[in-house]
């Protein structure tokens, strides 16, 4: 693919997503917009993982810190404002600070592999234990009661800038979160095409030789880092505005699920994350309205098999047959990266240098 | 004078009990390299065992000391033939792959055990310090894990079955050349950790309890203090329970048990900034 | 999703079908009611950590809306039940209330275990004008026109259980633990205040995460304390192993207790006698309530789960009470109109089933009900003493929904102690 004509997909493309966002409420009942959004928040969690996980290499198991961050502090800010404006801000702000100081004690002390998945997710079970303990009276920020297990239920909902008395319809928060699902796809993929990301990738690819290249391999891993959490926290604002921030957004469910969604979607993509999630979290809410089947046995199962069947996940699989179609020749085009070999490798995930540069063709 | 007793006995019987849920975990990363996180569900799977077993009339201790292990054993070994073997050298996909065979355990014990099942009551009663009393049974328990721990340490290092354990462990491609099945010895490896895991469940399920989804409670921290405790399969584990089961249980006499979680995993990560490879990373390196 | 225009189409067929169905005669809507059914959701949690209370209150549901559906329906129409399973997640009670009530189109959802789960489903029933009744026992202060709570709340069983296990025990001195989140919080506050209104004294009140499994270093602090008393408010699965590590270090025979939670998730059956006898517990229903309502209650229950089903506690029989209920005020309205079914139920209208009568008080749609104590007694309880038509009086105390209609919110009650 020329890069002129690739340019010219992604145009296409983003109309295309546009086009469908904007039709899609008129078509759907307003039941399955509302779940269309939860879904949609729940991708632009998955893409941050995408994000640091796929193109940066790091493997965050608390990716849902960030998460809930964003979903606690929008939820604070808001009640105590009375308006969403700054509370919008300040949930990307806060994450994204928390993200730079985590990562800053993760990078700069060399930690790495899954020295840093433990340090992650232990980070995140810390806060799932401390915002579990806010049951008590005491725990209150100004008019906000932390509210322990239960959360805070009475998340004031997005309203126009600066204008409290306009609280935005389910539809108009549908627009909103799609939009942001959309510009964060592209921006993204902008994002990689930098400089900046280039070098991502390649510490990605091979962290010692970037280094010797003359890169400061800490500040890029921080860059993307601090990134991905600030993604990840305006994920959990679209949460809190569609379901509510309780402690289990910390939990480890859902930090294993964000994991689950992009390993399903193809790990060093962008897109496949996206329809990892969307997809999984369809299936199940629908596992919910069957009864007899326990869905634990279902996820389980389907984990299982993708791991064992489709370990490179959704998006290169159906690439590398779309491709194969394309040529109409019948030796799949298999990514020709050098897996590092030695059995007991620590590194994850090595062969994913293609994907991540070229996959996300749009829809 | 008797409050110094007790709060001694009960940081011993939470080192114990932590070094318990955790060995069997250890055997698997240490030898094997492979993070299994349906190990909280072959600790809920030992449980099960003890409960069945002791319902038909099979004495407790037989029941939890060999019933339990075996049945686990058997079960991690059919794991590992069935999934595992096809994605080592992956850790993360081993990862996700014991995630879901975590969630279909979960979801299997439910369907089949339901969740009243009624558990087996702690044998030997308590015993009096002074004006407090402990369950004995803790600390036999604690007794009883020593004893595992060296005998392990036996076998690793007094056994021929140990000695290729060891070389396949340290490598694998010279000990296939020297004619040993490294998948034999994995295969029987992943076995003992889940035979360990069994037992721990068993163990501790007159203290816990057994329901489907107990196994959570334990993964997280299991993992943890593998982790912390580095490569080194006993040494690792023995310190790392040490250190984080005595920070924990003090500060959950000192303060409240959320104190006393929160100060355990502050201490791992910690831990982990200063020794990034976990306390056997710098420290007993040549221990096991 | 794309298909929605064939999928109307599709609907409208089958709803023509099912006409024409009913229309050649009544012995064929049973079949055939899909349509034309009064729809009712339940929302509890099949799996996960909660489903040991969910699954008794997703059958007893089932069991009411089937025996309704055998005597005749509700109006002349069948009843159509739609389970969701929330698995233990708050998200989906969220995603399936709002599918409930914009998808479904249903006419009541009985829904909600934790009071977290309630507070996710209420905003969003009440938004979409869907009738919603919580029926598990909690802390007290919903004030919502739009939701029925029929469970009961620490003023009606707390106030009981506290003086009379003082007397029983012969003790002053109360050591309490608690669930560390709303419920536990709050029912902590009410054992203090009748405590002392009892003139006895609070030692010391512990809270747990709803994960801790290890209560080692507790049981050495309460023997430190030394109370008479041991007064449990701990919740869920993991917390039953305080009973198993206590009667281990032989403290059962020391210190007696008494809780406002053992039993409802059927502990008493899940620990041994040894470990188990002995606890006092007050509930607005018990298993082994003697009355013929009862007994003829749990016979048709256990005729259609098997005589090994699990037990069935307050959370179900408040579920089945709930369903009546609303059964009795549609009828008396003789439509599912929101409202009216409202205004039905705020006429202080009762149901006499298993758990006795059972009245919804028009202030605050809270249940005015009968409260019973009970005693561990060999994985069963020994019934001791009941108290009559118990009034809802901490939510009374903030909450008047004959004056302020359109109040809508959980007051956290300001427990004067």
């Amino acid at each position: 693919m020329s890069k002129r004509w690739r340019t010219g997909l992604s145009i296409i493309a983003f109309i295309a997503a546009a086009a469908v966002i904007y039709i899609l409420p008129s078509v759907l009942e307003l039941f399955a917009i509302i779940n269309a959004t939860i879904y949609v928040s729940m991708a632009i969690l998955a893409l941050s993982l995408a994000l640091i996980w796929g193109a940066g290499g790091i493997l965050s198991f608390g990716q849902a810190a960030f998460f809930g961050l964003g979903g606690y502090t929008y939820a604070v800010a808001a009640i105590n404002f009375g308006d969403s404006t700054w509370a919008v801000v300040l949930a990307m702000v806060v994450p994204a600070l928390f993200a730079a100081l985590l990562g800053y004690f993760i990078f700069w002390g060399r930690i790495g592999d899954v020295y840093l998945g433990v340090i992650t997710l232990t980070m995140t079970l810390i806060l799932y234990k401390l915002f579990n303990a806010t049951a008590g009276d005491a725990y209150t920020i100004g008019k906000a009661r932390l509210g322990g297990f239960n959360g805070i239920p009475s998340t004031p909902p997005l309203n126009l800038p600066w204008d409290v008395g306009t609280a935005l319809m389910p539809e108009e928060i549908w627009y909103i979160a799609a939009g942001l699902l959309l510009l964060f796809y592209f921006g993204s993929r902008w994002l990689l095409s930098t400089a900046f990301g280039r070098v991502v990738i390649s510490i990605r690819e091979n962290e010692r030789r970037t280094e010797l290249l003359g890169y400061d391999v800490r500040r890029y891993k921080l860059g993307i880092f601090t990134i991905g959490g600030a993604m990840a926290g305006v994920a959990g604002i679209l949460f809190a505005n569609c379901v509510f921030v309780s402690p289990t957004m910390f939990s480890l469910f859902y930090n294993a699920q964000v994991i689950i969604w992009v390993t399903v979607g193809g790990v060093g993509t962008l897109f496949g994350p996206i329809v990892g999630a969307i997809a999984l979290q369809m299936l199940v809410a629908k596992l919910g309205t069957m009864n007899g089947l326990d869905p634990n046995v279902v996820r389980g199962a389907i984990l299982i098999l993708f791991v064992l069947l489709v370990p490179k996940g959704i998006m290169p699989v159906l690439q590398s047959a779309f491709e194969r179609l394309r040529a109409r020749s019948p030796v799949p085009p298999e990514p020709a990266a050098p897996r590092s070999v030695a059995p007991p490798v620590p590194k994850h995930e090595a062969g994913k240098p293609e994907a991540a540069l070229t996959v996300g063709g749009g829809s | 004078m008797d409050l110094v007793v007790v709060v001694i006995l009960q940081v011993v019987a939470s080192v114990a009990s932590l070094a318990l849920i955790s060995v069997g975990l250890a055997v698997i990363f240490g030898m094997m390299r492979v993070i299994n996180l349906a190990h909280g569900e072959f600790i809920m799977l030992g449980g099960y065992a003890v409960i069945y077993a002791t319902r038909w009339g099979v004495n407790l201790w037989v029941a939890m000391l060999i019933v339990a292990p075996l049945f686990v054993g058997v079960i991690g070994i059919v794991v590992e033939r069935a999934v595992i073997r096809f994605l080592y050298g992956r850790m993360i996909d081993t990862m996700l792959a014991t995630w879901g065979l975590s969630l279909l355990l979960i979801g299997a014990a439910t369907m089949i055990f339901g969740n009243t099942t009624t558990g087996v009551s702690a044998p030997l009663g308590g015993i009096s310090i002074g004006q407090y009393q402990t369950s004995l049974y803790e600390l036999v328990l604690a007794v009883i894990v020593a004893l595992v721990l060296v005998g392990l340490m036996v076998i690793l290092k007094r056994t021929k079955a140990g000695l290729i354990a060891r070389a396949t462990m340290q490598n694998p491609s010279m000990a296939a050349s020297l004619g040993i099945s490294t998948s034999t010895v994995y295969s029987v490896t992943f076995g003992a950790g889940a035979a360990l895991s069994g037992m721990a469940g068993a163990l501790i399920a007159p203290l816990s309890g057994v329901l489907p989804t107990m196994g959570i409670s334990y993964v997280a921290k299991a993992f943890i203090t593998v982790i912390s405790g580095g490569a080194a399969i006993i040494s690792g584990t023995l310190s790392a329970s040490a250190l984080l089961g005595s920070l924990n249980t003090l500060a959950t006499f000192a303060a409240t048990p959320v104190i006393g979680e929160v100060v355990l995993l502050l201490t791992a990560i910690v831990l982990l900034r200063i020794l990034p490879q976990g306390i056997t990373g710098k420290y007993f390196r040549r221990a096991l | 999703m794309d298909t929605k225009l064939d999928r109307r189409r599709l609907l409208k067929a089958t709803a023509a079908v099912a006409g024409a169905a009913a229309a050649t005669g009544p012995w064929f809507i049973r079949d055939l009611h899909a349509a034309d059914a009064i729809k009712v959701a339940g929302i509890h949690d099949a799996s996960g950590g909660l489903d040991l209370l969910g699954r008794p209150m997703i059958d007893v549901l089932t069991l009411a809306v089937e025996e309704a559906n055998a005597g005749g329906g509700l109006l002349g129409k069948q009843i159509e039940l739609i389970n969701y399973d929330a698995q233990s997640n708050i998200q989906y009670y969220t995603q399936y209330a709002t599918q409930a009530a914009t998808k479904d189109k249903v006419a009541v959802v009985h829904a909600g275990i934790t009071s977290a789960s309630r507070e996710a489903i209420r905003p969003v029933l009440r938004r979409f004008n869907t009738l919603y009744f919580y029926n598990t026992l909690y802390e007290g202060g919903v004030c919502d026109r739009n939701c029925f709570c029929t469970g009961s709340t620490p003023a009606q069983t707390v106030e009981k259980l506290i003086p009379f296990a003082m007397k029983k025990f012969n003790g002053k001195k109360i050591y309490t633990l608690a669930a560390d989140y709303n419920y536990g919080q709050i029912t902590s506050k009410w054992v203090k205040k009748y405590t002392q209104d009892e003139g006895g004294t609070i030692v010391a009140t512990d809270f747990f995460p709803l994960d801790v499994t290890d209560f080692g270093p507790t049981i050495k602090k309460i023997q430190a304390a030394k109370p008479d008393i041991v007064m449990s408010v701990l919740v869920g699965g993991s917390h039953i192993s305080f009973y198993r590590q206590w009667a281990a270090a032989g403290m059962k025979k020391e210190i007696p207790m008494a809780s406002t939670t053992f039993g409802l998730g059927n502990e008493h059956v899940v620990v041994s006698p040894e470990e188990g006898n002995g606890i006092l517990a007050s509930y607005a229903y018990f298993d082994e309530v003697a009355t013929p309502a009862n007994k003829e209650f749990l016979a048709r229950y256990h005729k259609r789960f098997g005589a090994k089903a699990a037990p069935l506690t307050e959370v179900a029989a408040m579920t089945y009470h709930g369903f009546a209920l609303w059964s009795a005020a549609v009828k008396k309205a003789g439509t599912t109109d929101r409202m009216k079914v409202i205004a039905a139920l705020e006429s202080g209208l009762s149901f006499d089933g298993p758990a006795g009568k059972t009245t919804l008080d028009p202030a605050t749609h809270h249940d005015i009900l009968d409260v019973y104590i009970g005693e561990v007694e060999n994985k069963k309880f020994k019934l001791l003493k009941s108290f009559s038509q118990q009034k809802p009086a901490d939510t009374a105390a903030v909450c008047d929904l004959v004056k302020n209609p359109n109040d809508n919110q959980q007051y956290i009650i300001d427990v004067k102690v």
